[in-house]
């Protein structure tokens, strides 16, 4: 109709985007459930391990929580700090929620079951994790004020360190797969999944997508203690709920990509009978709810780190041993000819 | 076809005017905030050629870690802004200059009758079609090839960069106490702990 050639503007530009449209919100609002949720569940398992009872009030076993805490949010006022630099005080909860939203445009879910089937998947789920920084570091800075600015600085510090050693680790898979696909990623598991023969990288890679997430024992830029809450002091209402909804859904983001690179993706554990009558997404979302039922176990076990450890581990410890394994692995593949395409 | 062309030149559009309040903006994390606004944009604009593995690596490490170190630093500067603005258009000529010969080269490699490109400078490789090598390939195919020795120098430059860097940097403070982990492990009951007999009402 526009370009005067045979497809009609309907079939050729609208119905696309209607259906994309669909499938954007076929992957976010699920997301915001599970992520709602998240929150419930995490309170339920801290509470199980501390043998307290958790939120039990609203609904039975406290089942509409997450419902009463999100009203809560946005009937509250927001409170616009008058020294602020107001747009990037808007700005910052925004980035950081639409950052943990667009990371699963390439998620693989199931085979073929994904939004965009790009050929740098990878790079792309890196380059959206590594800018979930800017939220941080915007919030702290158009606060104008002495706490968020301190939690800004320690998470631009961090999360730049533990991206070097992400790097190597997503290095070292790539090698083994020989594509930057994330589909490709996956199929290539279907004998062995690379948590068996990568053990320490995916040690290294999930240790570092808590620091990336800035969660326990690595959340130093909200450490309640010392910063009152890091960046987001003066945050409140709906600007606070963003960022609290953009930290659990990059936490899911980070286990799916764990998920993808390291635990077969949505591939069963064996593949035979029982397990593959189960369909791909559902192992899939159990993967992603172990690596999440982890990051509360070791948010319940284990004490903050200080910042010089925080610091070492990153680049004296993760960074040489990283690269060593990069060398490793490259060595190995040649050796046994084992390099895949080859 | 005629989408691209909108998104092409939304990007291009954005592109340019974000540049300009790179130089424009009175604030210079605004600055740094549009200079990472350019930089996306650029990187939809190489998206848009084909180009994928450019512009995410141009997302990585420009944005995911210059722009972040730039912006760290521009926000702990206690900076007069006023004052910065003084001597603004003083490097106006300069500036200027500097533009033009850009452009300049710019239009006499677009204007290829003008100017003759020597055979040198063009791809003496052939690019291989986009359907059956990805451009992540294509460019690893080459790099670590033809161009080892290209490659391996800018490595030999960062690497010298960086090692200038800790030198600046390094210094021992004396009256620092710093936490040694291997005296720390090194430690034996014998010599940390004291066992004492202490009569009553006496004290140590």
């Amino acid at each position: 109709m526009v370009d005067g050639s045979s497809i009609g503007f309907w079939a050729g530009y609208a119905w696309p985007v209607i259906l994309i449209v669909l499938k954007v919100l076929a992957i976010v609002v699920p997301l915001l459930l599970l992520v709602a949720y998240m929150t419930l569940a995490e309170r339920k398992i801290m509470a199980a391990m501390q043998m307290r009872l958790g939120p039990n009030v609203v609904g039975p076993l406290g089942i509409w929580q997450a419902f009463a805490d999100g009203l809560k949010m946005i009937c509250k006022e927001t409170i616009i700090p008058t020294g602020s630099n107001k747009v990037v005080f808007l700005a910052a909860p925004l980035i950081t929620f639409v950052l943990a939203t667009l990371g699963w445009a390439v998620v693989p879910f199931d085979a073929g079951l994904v939004l965009a089937d790009i050929n740098v998947g990878v790079l792309f789920l890196f380059a959206i994790s590594s800018l979930g920084v800017y939220g941080i570091i915007m919030a702290g800075w158009a606060s104008n004020s002495r706490y968020p600015f301190l939690g800004a600085l320690r998470s631009a510090a961090q999360m730049v360190s533990y991206e070097v050693s992400m790097g190597f680790v997503i290095i070292t898979v790539l090698l083994a797969v020989g594509s930057l696909n994330l589909s490709d990623i996956v199929e290539s598991q279907r004998n062995i999944w690379f948590f068996i023969p990568l053990f320490p990288m995916f040690i290294i890679f999930f240790i570092s997508t808590l620091a990336e997430t800035n969660r326990h024992p690595f959340d130093l830029p909200e450490a309640e203690s010392e910063l009152v809450a890091g960046y987001q002091v003066e945050y409140s209402a709906m600007t606070f709920g963003l960022f609290f909804v953009g930290e659990y859904a990059n936490m899911f983001l980070m286990s799916a990509f764990t998920t993808v690179l390291f635990l077969g993706g949505w591939l069963p554990p064996f593949d035979i009978e029982p397990f593959t009558w189960i369909p791909g997404y559902i192992w899939f979302f159990l993967k992603v709810a172990f690596l999440l039922f982890v990051f509360v176990w070791i948010r319940a076990t284990l004490p903050r780190y200080r910042y010089d450890q925080l610091m070492r581990l990153g680049w004296k410890v993760f960074l040489p041993f990283s690269l060593l394994w990069v060398v490793i692995t490259a060595g190995a593949l040649i050796i046994f000819d084992w390099l895949p395409g080859a | 076809m005629i989408v691209q062309t909108i998104v092409f030149y939304i990007f291009a559009g954005v592109t340019i005017g974000a540049a300009v309040m790179v130089v424009a903006a009175r604030n210079p994390v605004h600055s740094v905030l549009f200079l990472i606004l350019a930089f996306f944009n650029s990187a939809g604009l190489f998206v848009l050629m084909g180009a994928e593995f450019v512009a995410m690596i141009l997302i990585i490490v420009y944005v995911g870690a210059v722009a972040v170190l730039f912006l760290f630093v521009v926000m702990m500067l206690d900076i007069n802004f006023v004052e910065l603005r003084q001597g603004f258009l003083q490097y106006l000529p300069i500036g200027g200059v500097i533009g033009l010969i850009l452009m300049i080269e710019l239009i006499m490699l677009l204007g290829a009758e003008t100017v003759a490109i020597p055979k040198t400078l063009l791809a003496t490789v052939p690019i291989p079609p986009i359907e059956d090598r990805t451009n992540t390939a294509a460019i690893g195919d080459v790099l670590y090839t033809k161009y080892i020795y290209a490659f391996q120098a800018a490595g030999m430059v960062l690497f010298t960069a960086m090692v200038g860097a800790i030198v600046l940097t390094l210094r021992e403070r004396s009256g620092v106490r710093k936490q040694r982990i291997s005296n720390q492990v090194s430690r034996r009951r014998a010599e940390s702990v004291e066992l004492k007999k202490v009569e009553p009402r006496d004290g140590l």
